[in-house]
């Protein structure tokens, strides 16, 4: 027998599991949940943009693409940058198509983190980037971010941050899974002060811009001269509800996107040809399903905020993704204990804010990404629970 | 209320029209007594007609046809399409009447018991208005979609129940 503990790299070894991972096993044992702890959209890939894939798959278009993705879908993400960001990338050379959004992390992270680095990582936040940044070789520090500013990165914490830890690397999500939180543009340009003033680069994970409601919105990248600090990383997953494609991109200087694009070729060789294919039917024609399927988020947002607070549960109001991160601390539970009691008795899934970070302790995220009337029962499955005493 | 919001309103009771005025009023951050008025003026004022079940009679035991019925008209003076419309949506086995551009001028939707019936029908009681040139009849075998509603099933929910 192979002792694959002693060969394994202790990196590997020693990474701590997703904190997802057993609420997913124990809910998924049980009968009659109503799941509001889903990280994607509840809607289908628009059909015509399936359909754009299936045409793919009918003409035979079964083949690699090019590295850095087919040349019609970075020409529109450029075109789609420009209109939406007034930000401009050329196709060739500062674009790359990956695999899903987390590719292009991951790709970033390892040409830009070198052994040692310290990383700051604004928490509670998307549960990849610590990992990934230990992967990469980094040291992860996190910048605790706190309830009373709404979740949101302020620039006397991101200062603080940088003289604490002598980072030189920030890596963020804004609109910010799980908090829903937006940092707008003009919190942006104080954010972007700093960057300057310390020589930060930051990688940019701007893949919920698409889902924002009404907030005064705007890619880091168009702030100042932060473009030029900056790897914007979308994709196509929920804006358009395409998860299941896996296809997301990069955007940034070229040095950065060069040393991105060899990475990638060499372990990924290219994004699956039908995904990139549908893509570009996506971005072209798609937008106004988007802005309808936001739409209907906006109307649950407003219900799911409505009824948390209806029950007693503080709730900043989301800016933007699909999550409500309601304050679960007048229970006296941990977030832990709460999501566990809740599922277990209530039959409704939550995920403990402890998940995403420390400072999300005490609070909890609702995914809205649920049809209304599921939203509606798990809310009268919550204020049953509340009032049997948590 | 905006009209604005009054179409959302509209457009959240078309589809669900279970929805309760909270949660209307939750979703389009108004006050329920503002959404319980505009429901009793809407309802008032005729836009909102009524309110039903998309059933799937397909899956109701019992005869049941339904038939869609091109029906051609000589228009009379003064009053148009309007008097031999009126004439065919008085009889109750109609279920909708509607006037459209193209070869036909009168789309008929009738329900009966079996075939026959709606044959007699089409025969005996539209075919004899005056003013009615022609009728074709189409028998509807399966119905896979009405009022934006798939009638088939679906795939469940395809999702993890927890992801990050």
């Amino acid at each position: 027998m192979t002792d694959w503990s002693s060969r394994l790299v202790p990196l590997a070894r020693d990474l701590p599991p997703s904190g997802i991972r057993r609420f997913f096993d124990l809910a998924a044992t049980m009968e009659d949940v109503i799941s509001l702890g889903v990280g994607e959209p509840d809607f289908v890939t628009p059909w015509h943009i399936r359909e754009a894939g299936l045409y793919a798959l009918e003409r035979g278009m079964t083949t690699y693409t090019a590295n850095a993705g087919l040349l019609a879908l970075r020409q529109a993400i450029a075109r789609y940058l420009e209109r939406r960001f007034t930000l401009r990338y050329a196709p060739e050379g500062e674009l790359l198509v990956s695999v899903g959004g987390s590719e292009a992390i991951d790709l970033a992270l390892r040409v830009l983190v070198r052994p040692g680095d310290r990383v700051l990582i604004p928490e509670p936040t998307y549960v990849a980037y610590t990992p990934l940044v230990r992967l990469a070789g980094g040291e992860p520090v996190h910048v605790p971010l706190r309830a009373d500013e709404g979740f949101r990165l302020t620039a006397s914490d991101l200062h603080q941050a940088v003289v604490a830890s002598g980072a030189r690397l920030l890596i963020w999500c804004n609109p910010n899974n799980p908090t829903g939180a937006v940092v707008d543009r003009r919190q942006l340009s104080a954010l972007a002060e700093v960057a300057e003033q310390h020589d930060l680069a930051v990688i940019s994970d701007e893949i919920y811009a698409e889902i924002v409601y009404g907030a005064d919105y705007g890619s880091l990248a168009q702030v100042a001269e932060m473009r030029e600090r900056t790897v914007l990383v979308g994709g196509f997953s929920k804006a358009f509800a395409m998860t299941g494609w896996r296809l997301g991109y990069a955007a940034g200087p070229e040095p950065v996107i060069r040393a991105m694009l060899k990475v990638h070729q060499y372990a990924m060789l290219c994004a699956p040809v039908m995904a990139q294919v549908a893509a570009v039917e996506a971005i072209e024609r798609g937008l106004q399903d988007v802005a309808e399927m936001v739409d209907e988020y906006d109307r649950r947002r407003r219900f799911i905020v409505y009824a948390l607070r209806d029950m007693g549960l503080a709730c900043s109001d989301p800016g933007g993704a699909f999550y409500a991160f309601p304050d679960i601390r007048s229970t006296g539970l941990t977030s832990v204990q709460f999501a566990e009691d809740l599922l277990v008795h209530a039959k409704v899934a939550v995920v403990p804010g402890s998940v995403f970070g420390p400072s999300g302790e005490g609070f909890v995220r609702c995914s809205y990404a649920a049809a209304i009337n599921q939203l509606e029962r798990a809310m009268t499955r919550l204020r049953g629970f509340l009032q049997a005493g948590g | 209320m905006t009209p604005e919001r009054q179409k959302s309103l509209l457009r959240l009771l078309q589809h669900n029209a279970k929805l309760s005025p909270q949660t209307l009023a939750a979703m389009l951050e108004e006050d329920v007594e503002a959404v319980e008025r505009t429901i009793r003026d809407l309802e008032g004022t005729g836009v909102i007609r009524g309110y039903a079940a998309i059933v799937n009679w397909d899956r109701v035991e019992g005869d049941r046809i339904t038939a869609i019925i091109e029906v051609k008209v000589t228009p009379q003076r003064g009053v148009g399409f309007d008097e031999v419309a009126r004439r065919i949506y008085r009889f109750p086995e109609v279920q909708a009447v509607q006037l459209l551009s193209g070869s036909y001028d009168l789309q008929v939707v009738v329900v009966g018991g079996r075939i026959q019936e709606v044959a007699r029908f089409v025969s005996e009681r539209l075919a004899t208005i005056d003013f009615i040139q022609s009728t074709t009849t189409h028998f509807i075998l399966k119905t896979y979609k009405v009022d934006g509603v798939v009638l088939e099933d679906g795939d469940d929910d395809q999702r993890l129940v927890i992801t990050p």
